[in-house]
């Protein structure tokens, strides 16, 4: 698999995707910058790591939405690349309006830095095939504005077209919608989740409740 | 940092000085929570101010430009809130003159 991570000013979660990726495929992933307009040629999967890009300046992700990399991740994309974007990643995702909605302030006003469980609902996907469906795991989350925010009518095709991917067990520490804690795009190529999964991927640092995503992505691009 | 650069528009150029200001002013849609508000009432609550109802907090940006027609400065300004400074699935916005 040939997976390229992107690093924006402020980003701090890179470094542990790598590991988790290089663990899971042998591969040592490619660190791409923000002023970066292509990807390398074949790449497979782009990351999007957790971190404070651009210091969270305006919204969460709202400057790393218009950066000059994120034109060539939308056209990955949309030739049906696989997109995954994890913590501040995925507050990228929507605000670059690759996924839908918004992630608001936690409930509770508070930075939440805690483990949680999550439930997976789907385990159909690239990134979650090593898990079942049903499945409950641990992960640990580290955001202030985690809460799952869309209308109404997107929160209802996105339950009915089943594109939610994660949801949180358990009491809903942030006050996300439905406790979601991940979703997908329509062509379940495009993966956001808040809790971050690459922490849990070391027997000897937490565990590794959280390797089977990387597991998963290592094996369907095995082949490729 | 490309996003400033992004929404920069034509008409201003480096270092030339402005007399128009846009103020855009971005609020959470009533639909969405507003923790920080809820907050605030309830301290306000707290210090003793009666007759307090719903707080809502939000954001206020002064942006300068160089444009001297107020109607085009305004649809500029409502082009750079649409595209960056207000998120329209959570919020709203309103551009005026100032």
């Amino acid at each position: 698999m040939k997976a390229s991570i992107v690093v924006f000013p402020g980003t701090n979660r890179e470094r542990d995707i790598a590991i988790a990726l290089q663990r899971a495929t042998g591969r040592r992933p490619d660190m791409l910058w923000h002023r970066d307009t292509e990807l390398p040629a074949g790449t497979d999967l782009v990351v999007l790591p957790g971190g404070f890009s651009y210091g969270d300046y305006l919204r969460c992700g709202a400057m790393a939405a218009q950066s000059p990399i994120m034109a060539a991740i939308r056209a990955h994309a949309e030739r049906g690349g696989h997109v995954l974007g994890v913590c501040n990643g995925f507050q990228m995702l929507t605000e670059a309006g690759l996924l839908p909605g918004a992630l608001l302030r936690n409930a509770s006003l508070r930075f939440l830095a805690m483990s949680c469980r999550m439930k997976v609902e789907r385990a159909d996907t690239a990134f979650t095939h090593h898990f079942q469906r049903g499945q409950v795991f641990s992960a640990t989350m580290a955001h202030g504005d985690g809460n799952y925010f869309c209308d109404a009518e997107t929160l209802a095709r996105l339950e009915g077209e089943n594109l939610v991917a994660l949801r949180y067990e358990g009491e809903n520490p942030n006050g996300s919608l439905n406790a979601i804690a991940g979703i997908l795009s329509p062509n379940l190529r495009v993966l956001g989740l808040m809790p971050h999964p690459e922490n849990c991927v070391d027997p000897l640092v937490g565990g590794t409740d959280g390797l089977p995503m990387f597991t998963s992505l290592a094996e369907s691009f095995a082949a490729a | 940092m490309a996003a400033p650069a992004a929404v920069r528009p034509d008409f201003l150029k480096r270092g030339e000085r402005s007399d128009m200001k846009l103020r855009v002013t971005v609020f959470p849609k009533a639909c969405v929570l507003d923790p920080q508000g809820k907050a605030i009432e309830r301290a306000l609550g707290g210090l003793g101010f009666s007759g307090v109802g719903e707080v809502r907090t939000g954001k206020v940006m002064i942006v300068e430009t160089a444009e001297t027609d107020a109607a085009r400065a305004k649809a500029a300004g409502e082009e750079m809130a649409r595209k960056l400074l207000a998120n329209t699935v959570i919020e709203s916005f309103t551009v005026e003159i100032v």
